[in-house]
């Protein structure tokens, strides 16, 4: 099977988020990126359970510039066959979806992952504009996947209070959720080969993005805790009502 | 026009959807203009979206309908707004209405927001608030095209009752042939209120020492009307179910009360938590980074705190 995994780079989880003077772009000083959660440990990890399982290949898919490519390099070194780089900094969803999809549109992929959403903007949007673009199926937050027939998948999904199991042929998007697969740590020998893997530079599309940043702002402040007397629940209870207003 | 599409569960409008249709009355009345509905199957309630400020509310019930398949929503939802001329689309940020607004917004050529916590700002052009880096910071987001398609994060504003009930009207749509095949859907306790569209949430931590335990969480939920939650090392040890973890990699939730028992507070937790409006922490650990986030804290055993606040509820509630 041909498949491909599309990864983004996110501030590490634990950064500590401030933006630029005018608030239109995050502070990277002192921040460190990472390839984003979703697209490592659960969308690319299960790419390359089923490559070693049924054979074929799993090529990774970025847009951005020369300076994330040690990001593309940990994906090569979990596994990944093959990389291609978009050549152009990502600036929003549509925009990195269309050039995602437009490069997939001149190769033939059976499974097109992403992982759930990016720990940065958090849209989950970029799974569903490529499979219409590309007029695919597209299945989001897949917690679980199993290929049953070389062009056939059976697929769990996430959804509020439960989960639904769906048949899909192939080629098919899909957005992969916790449960897909378990993290894998890049090995000695991994690290050392991805270096010598192909990873090919692709000249963007023509395209102009759909939206535009105003201003990012960080949230107010909270208040200092409220500590309440622990043999005094009455009094937490009057709290919610009366000041919080929330029971 | 500003077309609200509707989701529904078990043949009724979901409250979600009712949030969504609320926030396209706000819309609507920002830039003047009308904000209808859009129904894809039955809705035994669907007249009532009216009162949240739909003025038509427009149904196609064909079969295919019956199961979620994205590509054959986004297709009808496209089609309703072209037809109907809608300047703004608006979808619930629900799992269904995540997977369908880059499909939809694509097929409509429209820049799009997911996940707004505010009305729109029209004063001078059309720009969405939301959060990002996992609520450690907002970003208010212009969508430069004529077309625009927004989806409202769950709980995110308090509707009320501005309309009376409406008409249903039939919409004739080229509905496509679903591409894929739902084989179960497997919902647990459907009388509890989703996670996301949950007003109050209970989550339990490793704290609880034990799936056992669980007892004193679900008396507190209950006197509450509250929906359980959990931390992601409980649901990773089975303690709980894995769609009761929330957190970063769980679900990001948005209660106006969120109750914390035994939770440390580590980052990756607090990133789903967070924009709760009211945070309650219970621990023993006065070190507990959680504390720093919450709004009031009790610093003590939880197996002891934890039923004393369940009856000091019930006494409140007498």
């Amino acid at each position: 099977m041909k498949l491909l995994v599309c990864i983004s780079k996110t501030p590490d989880t634990t950064a500590k988020i401030a933006f630029n003077g005018d608030n239109t772009k995050l502070e990277t000083a002192g921040i460190t990126f990472i390839m984003n959660p979703y697209d490592e440990w659960y969308a690319l990890v299960k790419a390359i359970e089923i490559q070693e399982k049924w054979g074929g290949s799993v090529s990774v898919l970025h847009v951005g510039p020369s300076e994330n490519d040690s990001i593309i390099r940990k994906a090569l070194a979990i596994g990944a066959t093959d990389a291609y780089r978009i050549d152009t900094e990502a600036v929003s969803a549509d925009q990195v979806a269309f050039q995602m999809a437009s490069f997939i549109q001149q190769h033939a992929f059976d499974i097109i992952f992403t992982g759930k959403e990016t720990i940065d903007y958090n849209g989950a949007e970029v799974g569903g504009r490529m499979a219409a673009q590309l007029n695919l199926p597209f299945i989001s937050f897949a917690s679980h996947l199993d290929i049953v027939a070389e062009n056939e998948a059976v697929v769990k999904r996430d959804m509020e209070g439960g989960t639904e199991t769906i048949q899909v042929n192939t080629p098919f998007v899909i957005s992969a959720a916790k449960g897909m697969a378990e993290q894998r740590i890049p090995n000695m020998k991994g690290i050392m080969t991805a270096k010598s893997k192909p990873l090919n530079v692709v000249t963007p599309q023509k395209y102009s993005p759909k939206i535009s940043i105003v201003s990012h702002e960080l949230p107010p402040a909270k208040k200092a805790v409220q500590y309440i007397d622990p043999e005094n629940m009455a009094e937490l209870a009057r709290l919610l009502r009366e000041e919080a207003k929330v029971i | 026009m500003v077309l609200v599409f509707v989701e529904t569960e078990n043949g009724k409008v979901r409250k979600a959807a009712l949030e969504a249709v609320y926030y396209g009355y706000l819309t609507a009345q920002k830039l003047g203009t009308s904000c209808q509905a859009l129904l894809l199957g039955n809705a035994e309630d669907a007249t009532s979206l009216g009162l949240y400020g739909a003025t038509l509310v427009h149904q196609n019930d064909s079969i295919s309908f019956n199961f979620f398949d994205n590509q054959v929503y986004s297709a009808a939802i496209a089609q309703a707004a072209k037809k109907l001329e809608a300047s703004v689309v608006i979808l619930s940020h629900s799992s269904n209405g995540k997977s369908l607004i880059g499909n939809v917004a694509y097929l409509l050529d429209a820049g799009s927001v997911s996940a707004a916590i505010d009305i729109p700002e029209t004063d001078k052009g059309f720009s969405v608030r939301k959060g990002v880096y996992s609520s450690k910071a907002l970003v208010n987001i212009e969508i430069n095209t004529t077309v625009k398609v927004v989806s409202v994060l769950g709980n995110s504003l308090q509707i009320s009752v501005v309309g009376a009930n409406v008409e249903v009207q039939p919409i004739t749509l080229d509905v496509l042939q679903p591409g894929i095949k739902v084989l179960s859907v497997d919902k647990l306790q459907s009388n509890v209120t989703p996670l996301p569209e949950a007003e109050r949430v209970v989550s339990g931590g490793r704290g609880l020492k034990g799936p056992e335990n669980w007892g004193i969480v679900e008396e507190l939920a209950d006197v509450l009307h509250a929906t359980t939650a959990c931390s992601r090392p409980v649901s990773d040890a089975d303690w709980r179910p894995h769609h009761e973890h929330v957190g970063q990699t769980g679900i990001a939730i948005r209660p106006n009360l969120y109750i914390a028992i035994g939770i440390s507070g580590a980052i990756q937790h607090l990133a789903g938590v967070n924009n709760s409006k009211t945070i309650v922490v219970i621990n023993k650990d006065p070190e507990a980074p959680f504390f720093k986030s919450a709004n009031y804290g009790v610093v003590g055993d939880l197996f002891d705190i934890v039923p004393k606040l369940t009856a000091a509820i019930k006494n409140l509630n007498a």
